[in-house]
């Protein structure tokens, strides 16, 4: 029963991981229609941003307080991942807003390996996996029959509550409803006075941040990044955004959470371990599909005028 | 008119980018004779395969650099007559597709006289009957799996490929080696194996099983892993249910090291034993911890004094990257190929397609003393060389604790 548990916590925290990378899919299929499969590399942008802040902006003597180094890492990584997010969208997607929906999808493929590329040539020592400081508590935390590292445990509460945020800000702002209704209808909203054009760079900014900040985290978890765990965990955040409704915020959360937890226990209690985690999950996904074709949480297609 | 601007612009465009990729950009290096060397017969070259790129590029640069030091060496020498020698590296990406690709491109070359590779037994396979179709000499620096020169059944040996060979020693002596150690020095009863299911992991977890058990350990646990794997909490939450007092890896450090590391941060402070393949510097950068423990083939470089000269002379070159584990064995490999080639040219002989014979069989009668100690082959192409080490991690480095030839 233990073993069990522990397996349960693995995966929550693995889905915590994946829910703050599947939000900035949905918010940005929810505005404009692109699965932005260049995402996941935001994600892996902000983790190399928050180790060139550790490298080489902090003083060695800081660089060890872990409450000053944290923090300073999650703002660089974030900030990173922001300008890389906006700089995509401005010269990959804005030019191509009223293009036939195949270009962009196509031009996000091309950023992705793009950006993969870019930061295995210029990054020093980024052809292999580059070591990642722990930069929190190292000890691991024994909560009941469970241990779980520090980092893995500050990874699931830093993305349960950026989501709480991010729901209450969508929900109960007046940017939130200038969001939620260019989602709707563009064309409408445009007549009601709200500036698509800053509601998407918006978008894309929350979406980065949270990647940024998940990349981060990622980093003080796993120990080493290389230029390639943006696309391994974009594919999971992929299915869990699409799982729970692409489109819906919640949905992104749930549907991250149950891909972890699938994860974690089909390794363990299912034949075939770790090399048939994507065999499961999308199983899952195509199962949940096949029922309920806008996922759990999402509203059925409406066709557009 | 704008349409047919852009065509042309387009064709140009290709036209160029087709040259370029044309154009070799393999860096041709280890020259440098000095110009009293004869030379006019032409260039030789050594290849090398090995992983260039990637997450094992630590190691397969250090074997690149070692081959072409020694090839500088032999150019300087003038040690064969009539040639200039040239280094030809090949990226695997320690993929067997990739490896493959690279053993087509250097057997299609006639001038190719020998090949200096691979690191990973898994690549060896594919690269191995590739390489001997064309009888090109293949000298692994690296490769450890005994299944390349005797065949899946051990008991009944039978040599695969006439043309291979290999200067260092096989797991089957690594990995009793490395229990005979953790079992009966380091007194571990309880011990779980995690191996990466490839060729070299798995055949090395299985030699350390059977010793272990041999030894009177338990193995309370076996798990597999992938080898791009980065999150390893579930099958370490296993590990930590059957309580062991060891784990032992088989496969190589981008996955130790993080393993390791994870390990610790779930309460599992248990040392971690690994082989060669997690024996170098940065599987302690990725993770590995003190007490951290690795067999390594050889014994260490830097103790013996036939290697002394090697340092020297690698230092001296100015290479990037560090020789790594198999720097040694690379140099030594690649001398076996020079001066096997000096013997069957002479002081006259040209190089054709039918010395091809004459080198494999001279290589296979070698005798030198590298950079690793006596270097020689026996019949199967193995090295008589059974030196292994096992290293611990102290301080933040490794440092051998163990030298020897294997004995049981």
């Amino acid at each position: 029963m233990g073993t069990l548990l522990q397996q349960i916590a693995n995966g929550l925290i693995f889905g915590g991981l994946i829910a703050m990378v599947a939000l900035g899919y949905t918010m940005v299929y929810g505005i404009i229609q692109l699965i932005n499969f260049a995402h996941g590399e935001v994600f892996m942008t902000g983790a190399f941003g928050g180790l060139a802040v550790y490298s080489w902006l902090l003083p060695a003597d800081v660089q060890q307080i872990w409450y000053v180094a944290l923090p300073a890492m999650l703002v660089g990584g974030a900030i990173v991942a922001l300008v890389i997010a906006l700089l995509m969208e401005r010269f990959a997607y804005r030019p191509l807003r009223n293009a036939p929906r195949l270009a962009p999808l196509i031009t996000a493929l091309g950023v992705s390996v793009f950006l993969q590329e870019a930061m295995r040539i210029f990054f020093p020592g980024a052809s292999s996996a580059v070591p990642f400081p722990n930069a929190f508590i190292t000890a691991p935390l024994h909560i009941g029959s469970i241990t779980i590292p520090a980092s893995g445990l500050l990874m699931l509460v830093v993305s349960v509550v950026l989501s709480i945020v991010l729901e209450t800000y969508v929900n109960g702002s007046r940017m939130g409803r200038a969001m939620r209704a260019t989602a709707q209808d563009p064309d409408t909203a445009r007549l009601m006075g709200i500036n698509p054009d800053r509601v998407i760079v918006l978008t894309f900014g929350i979406g980065a941040v949270l990647a940024g900040v998940g990349g981060v985290l990622y980093g003080s978890y796993i120990h080493n990044i290389d230029p390639y765990i943006g696309f391994q965990n974009g594919l999971f955040a992929f299915a869990a955004a699409v799982l729970g409704g692409i489109g819906s915020i919640r949905g992104a959360v749930i549907g991250a959470f149950v891909i972890g937890l699938i994860k974690n226990l089909a390794d363990i209690y299912l034949p075939g371990g770790t090399a048939y985690d994507y065999v499961w999950i999308f199983i899952l996904l195509i199962a949940v599909l096949v029922f309920r074709p806008q996922g759990l949480f999402g509203e059925a297609e409406r066709v557009r005028a | 008119m704008r349409n047919r601007t852009v065509k042309a612009a387009v064709v140009v465009m290709a036209g160029a980018l087709a040259l370029a990729a044309c154009g070799t950009n393999k860096t041709e290096s280890g020259g440098g004779g000095s110009a009293s060397c004869d030379t006019s017969k032409g260039t030789l070259t050594i290849g090398v395969i090995s992983p260039l790129t990637g997450s094992l590029s630590a190691l397969g640069l250090g074997i690149q650099h070692s081959a072409e030091l020694a090839v500088a060496e032999a150019n300087d020498k003038c040690t064969v007559k009539g040639y200039k020698l040239t280094v030809d590296p090949e990226d695997d990406q320690a993929t067997p597709q990739v490896g493959a690709q690279a053993a087509t491109k250097l057997s299609s070359d006639s001038n190719v006289v020998g090949v200096v590779g691979t690191l990973n037994s898994s690549v060896a396979q594919t690269v191995q009957p590739i390489l001997s179709n064309k009888k090109v000499p293949q000298i692994s620096p690296a490769n450890t799996n005994p299944s390349l020169t005797k065949g899946a059944d051990l008991t009944n040996p039978k040599r695969q490929f006439p043309s291979y060979f290999r200067v260092c020693t096989t797991d089957n002596y690594q990995g009793p080696d490395a229990a005979d150690y953790l079992v009966k020095k380091a007194g571990k009863k309880k011990i779980a194996v995690i191996q990466d299911g490839k060729t070299y992991g798995a055949g090395l977890a299985a030699a350390f099983s059977e010793r272990a058990t041999a030894d009177g350990a338990t193995i309370v646990d076996k798990e597999q892993v992938g080898e791009k794997d980065t999150d390893f909490s579930g099958v370490l939450t296993k590990v930590k249910a059957a309580a062991p007092d060891a784990i032992y890896y088989g496969g190589e450090y981008p996955v130790a090291g993080p393993l390791s590391k994870q390990a610790q941060g779930l309460g599992l402070t248990v040392p971690v034993m690994g082989g060669d393949g997690v024996f170098d510097p940065k599987y302690i950068e990725l993770g590995g911890k003190e007490g951290d423990l690795a067999t390594s083939v050889g014994a260490p470089t830097e103790s013996l004094d036939t290697a002394k000269d090697f340092v020297k002379a690698y230092a001296a070159k100015g290479y990037k990257d560090p020789y790594a584990a198999y720097g040694a064995f690379s140099y030594d490999a690649a001398n076996a190929i020079i001066a096997s080639l000096a013997t069957t040219l002479g002081d006259s002989g040209t190089w054709s397609d039918s010395q091809r014979d004459k080198l494999i069989s001279t290589i296979g009668s070698y005798k030198g003393n590298g950079a690793t100690g006596a270097v020689a082959f026996d019949q199967y192409g193995d090295s008589t060389n059974k030196v292994l080490t096992v290293y611990q991690v102290t301080g933040k480095d490794w440092k051998a604790v163990q030298t020897g030839p294997f004995e049981g």
